[in-house]
This record gives structure tokens, C-alpha cells and sequence, in this order.
């Protein structure tokens, strides 16, 4: 975890190593914008503290973005864009998963916005979530073959 | 897409199921809705979308950066401009590049004008949903004024492209103050004409007051955002949170209201008009009548055409913009702005080529979207149009 010195002194990497030293793997900084990479074991506990403890907050969750990175493992890479309202703060998590059982499990309990956002990574990239309540193709139709997005995927022509 | 299906839905005995969409003039496009009605009361609602998909993700990953941008015009057909912007900041974040403050009063105008003419077409046709036709046929009037000025300005009505990594495709044409002068000037006006045809109606407040009603704490955890949000006493507005593009140096507040009901969504996008209208005046005066339109990024932003028949220099730029593209380095950003839906996000990541290695849009209403169920579920069916007006939605953002 070669990590440059400044990020260390991070006030909300550090709150959460306070918490739970473990939590964090890495923490990246590129054009001002932060990002946790998470372990995936951690990662619903991680959005529950992040979003109870008062003083971080980060209450809405804007967006998840999926990523594929084939042929390197692990080949997926989920990016949770959390917002808090009451800080008028960002933070970035990372989570990533293998391409031979892509499952991260889900975060739709703790923000329920997040169910479309899954089930959208789930059709376009075949990242399974577990606890999702219905985890379904979103906008391909019910019995197409393949995850379109998938770096393997071509863009134009037949499979 | 297309997964429920009439016996997925709890079906209890003396309930029926009611097929809404894709095809419906009120869904606003491609928007299917499967109803369970226990007589005229919905008691369960599932949107069904995906008709309206092209890819339009998996397609940038095959263009250059530049490229792209014709496509984020697209995706939300009623704000190309927003989109583009959303876009360009995003591309010139990850480059870490300054744009002139011209050119960002500019976009700033640009994308205010996009704002009242999105609102525009949403105030008309959630009323003609409700069976107002006059309200319709009037803001399509003044919709058109702006789209005129949009086709003056960059030469298309609606698919602009107009805003391009590093400032602006070109520089606007003279006299196009003027013109969004005449239009600022004659917009209160046309804005009391409907209020005085809706705001006080007795049928118009019968539909909307009370209906549709959406608490903060559920608006939170469902990740709505822009006026739906703001309906519900949550100031969030990214111009105000996160400015962009000088957005701190205009003076405009955010209307918010604490009903939470499609009435009180009615009068703040009202009132965002108003405000819209505020930042164009001050956009108007700040905007210095000479000066760069482009950042002075060579081998980003194209040369100008002058200096390239003299330069050998940028003509070899040119020809490797053209051909090849530019090279940000590897990194991720997410840049997020204030659609007139909410909050529109984009996502670029780059692995150091020339094509973006992934693009994805945070489309303010795919999200919105989902606040549908929480809004019609114990209500009556004729209250399912309203909600599904009051939402503001574009398929083609919603499906990308």
C-alpha cells in the first residue's frame, strides 16, 4: 500500500480507519476527487457508517457506475458517488470484483436508489448483487445473451 | 425491459391489471407502466423502461473525446445543452484545463436558456396531460423563440453541439444579444399569462393539490433530485453546492418548497424560470464583448483557421485532432451539474487514448424515475398521469 504521505491526513479516510482500520485498502486522489477502494467483505458496513455518523453524512447516493477493466483481474470495478447533502461534501468508494464470480453484494437496504442502479450494472456488465429484491435485466430485453458493456463485447456486428 | 408480465405482479383475487405505455401519448415518450388496480385505486405500480436503449455508453467508448460530444445532445433531447456541458467539464476535469471566462459566461446563458425552454415544455404538456390545451400551445410559442436563438447561435435548433472541450465551437454570431434581449424582455409577461391561466384554476388545482406527494426522508434514500427535490424543502442545487462554470458569481436563489405535491412542483419550476431569466440579465451584462472563446491548449482545442494557413505548427495540429484525437492521462473523474431535472452526472475514465475508456451518464430522471411507485400507489388512476408528468421525465435520458 504504497500511498503518498498527504493522504494519510485525509479527515475522512481518517475517521474511518479510526473506526475500523481495515476498511480501507487504498485511497486515491486524481483532479481533487477522492476515492475509498473498499474490500468487498466491508463494504455494507462501510455504507451504513458512512451514511450514520453524524459528522460524515453522506446521506444521498448519487450514482453507481460500473467499469470493466478485461483482461485485468479483477476485472470489474463498481464506483459509488456519495453526496452529503448536510456537508456539502463527495467521496468516491471502490469496490472490485473478479470476472469468474462477479458478486458484490447490494447496498439497496441501506439507499433504496440504488436498486436501478444494480439492476442496470447487472444487464449491461453481469455483476450479480447479492440481497438485491429483484435483480433483473433493466433496459435490455428478458432473454438477450451477453452484458453489452463488457469490454469483450463488440461495439458494432454480430457476436 | 419487458419483464413484468400480468401474473408476476401479487394478484389477489378481486384485483385487475392494467397494461399503461409504451405506447401512450401521457408517458411522454416510451415509458410502460403495469397497473394493479383494486377498482380505481392503484394498489401496486411497476414502470417498465429499456424501449427507448441505443447504447449510447457503449458507442462513446468507440469515438474520440470530441467525437462523443454530438452524442450527449441526444440523450436528454429537451436540454442538449446541459448535457454538453456536463460533458465538457467532465473531459476538461480530467485534463485539467481552464476555460475562458467567455466562454463560460456563455455556456453559463446558454444553459440558463435551456433551463426555461426545458420548463417550458414541461409546463405545456403536463398541462395538456391534464387537459389545458391553451397553456400548451402557448409555451411552445415562447420555446421556439429560444429554440431561434439556439439556430442562430450554433446552427441548430435542437442537436447544438455547441460547446466543445476547451470553450466553444465558434464564436457567436453579431447581434445575438439583442435578440435574447427582446426575449428576456418579453418572457414575464408570457410567464403571467399562464400563471393566469393555471395557478388559480379550480380544475388545474383539483388535479395537482395533494397529489403525488413525496416526503424528503423518501426523496433522500430514492435519490431524487432537482425540483422534485427541492418540492419536498431540500435546497440541494448543484449551482449552489458544487458551482461550475462561474456559476458563484451570479446572484439567483433556489425556490424550494415543503408540500412535496405536484401543485408545489408546478410553481417552483415557475419559479425557476424566474430565476433562470435572472442569471440570463446578469450572464448578458458580464459577458465582455471581445475575447478568447477557446482555451490556448494546443494539441486539444483546435487552431484557428487563420493561423493555420501561416503556421506550419498548427496545421500539424489540426490534422492530429482531426485524426487521432488528444491523449488525457489515465484517472477517473465524475462531474456532476444542474440539469433542469436534477442532477446530471458524468463519469469519464480514461486508460491514456484517445477514445474515453468508459462514459457513463448519471441521467437525473432515470433516477427520478423510480420515486413513481411512492408517488401512485394508493392513489386513483387518474392521478397516475399527473404523477407521471410531475416527475419531468425524458425516455431518452432515462434509457440512454
Amino acid at each position: 500500500m504504497a500511498e503518498p504521505e498527504e493522504l494519510k491526513h485525509d479527515p475522512i479516510a481518517q475517521r474511518v480507519r479510526a473506526w475500523d482500520p481495515q476498511a480501507i485498502a487504498e485511497v486515491i486522489e486524481f483532479r481533487g476527487e477522492r476515492t475509498l477502494v473498499v474490500p468487498k467483505s466491508h463494504l455494507r458496513r462501510m455504507c451504513e457508517f458512512l451514511r450514520d455518523v453524524p459528522e460524515l453524512g453522506f446521506n444521498f447516493l448519487s450514482d453507481v457506475t460500473g467499469l470493466d477493466r478485461f483482461p485485468v483481474e479483477p476485472r470489474f470495478e463498481l464506483n459509488y458517488h456519495l453526496l452529503s447533502i448536510p456537508h456539502r461534501t463527495t467521496l468516491r468508494l471502490r469496490v472490485r470484483a473478479h470476472g469468474a464470480d462477479p458478486v458484490v453484494p447490494s447496498v439497496t437496504t441501506i439507499w433504496p436508489t440504488a436498486n436501478w442502479h444494480e439492476r442496470e450494472i447487472f444487464d449491461l456488465f453481469g455483476v450479480r448483487f447479492e440481497g438485491h429484491p429483484n435483480l433483473e435485466r433493466l433496459l435490455m430485453p428478458q432473454d438477450w445473451e451477453g452484458y453489452p458493456l463488457r469490454k469483450d463485447y463488440p461495439v458494432q456486428g454480430y457476436r | 425491459m419487458a419483464s413484468t408480465t400480468i401474473n408476476t405482479v401479487t394478484g389477489a383475487a378481486k384485483t385487475m391489471v392494467l397494461n399503461m405505455g409504451p405506447q401512450h401519448p401521457s408517458t411522454h415518450g416510451v415509458l410502460r407502466v403495469v397497473l394493479e388496480l383494486d377498482g380505481e385505486t392503484v394498489v401496486k405500480a411497476v414502470p417498465e423502461i429499456g424501449y427507448l436503449h441505443t447504447g449510447i455508453e457503449k458507442t462513446c467508448e468507440a469515438l474520440t473525446y470530441s467525437q462523443a460530444i454530438t452524442l450527449t445532445d441526444r440523450i436528454d433531447y429537451l436540454a442538449p445543452l446541459s448535457n454538453n456541458l456536463a460533458y465538457c467539464l467532465a473531459v476538461e476535469k480530467l485534463l485539467g484545463l481552464e476555460v475562458p471566462k467567455r466562454a463560460q459566461y456563455i455556456r453559463v446563458l446558454l444553459t440558463e436558456l435551456t433551463r426555461i425552454a426545458s420548463h417550458l415544455v414541461w409546463i405545456g404538456t403536463h398541462a395538456i396531460d391534464l387537459g389545458a390545451m391553451t397553456v400548451f400551445l402557448y409555451c411552445f410559442r415562447e420555446r421556439e423563440e429560444v429554440l431561434k436563438i439556439f439556430e442562430m447561435i450554433s446552427g441548430q435548433r435542437m442537436m447544438t453541439s455547441y460547446f466543445r472541450i476547451g470553450g466553444l465551437a465558434l464564436e457567436p454570431p453579431p447581434g445575438y444579444l439583442d435578440r435574447i434581449q427582446r426575449f428576456v424582455e418579453l418572457m414575464p409577461s408570457r410567464l403571467g399569462e399562464y400563471e393566469d391561466l393555471l395557478t388559480r384554476n379550480r380544475i388545474w388545482l383539483a388535479r395537482t393539490k395533494g397529489v403525488g406527494i413525496l416526503t424528503a426522508k423518501d426523496a433522500i434514500a430514492l435519490g431524487v433530485s432537482g425540483p422534485m427535490l427541492r418540492s419536498t424543502g431540500v435546497a440541494y442545487d448543484v449551482r449552489k453546492y458544487f458551482p461550475y462554470s462561474s456559476y458563484d458569481e451570479f446572484e439567483f436563489d433556489v425556490p424550494t418548497s415543503t408540500d412535496g405535491d405536484c401543485y408545489s412542483r408546478y410553481l417552483l419550476r415557475v419559479a425557476e424560470v424566474r430565476e433562470s431569466l435572472k442569471i440570463v440579465r446578469q450572464a448578458m451584462v458580464k459577458i465582455p464583448p471581445e475575447g478568447p472563446i477557446k482555451s490556448d491548449a494546443p494539441g486539444i482545442v483546435a487552431p484557428q483557421r487563420e493561423k493555420m494557413k501561416i503556421e506550419m505548427e498548427a496545421l500539424i495540429y489540426h490534422f492530429k485532432i482531426y485524426t487521432e484525437g488528444f491523449s488525457p492521462p489515465p484517472g477517473e473523474v465524475y462531474q456532476r451539474i444542474e440539469s433542469p431535472r436534477g442532477e446530471l452526472g458524468v463519469f469519464v475514465a480514461s486508460d491514456g487514448s484517445p477514445k474515453p475508456y468508459r462514459v457513463k451518464f448519471r441521467a437525473p430522471s432515470f433516477v427520478n424515475l423510480q420515486a413513481l411507485q411512492k408517488l401512485i400507489e394508493g392513489r386513483l388512476i387518474a392521478d397516475v398521469v399527473t404523477c407521471i408528468g410531475t416527475i419531468d421525465i425524458v425516455l431518452g435520458e432515462v434509457d440512454r
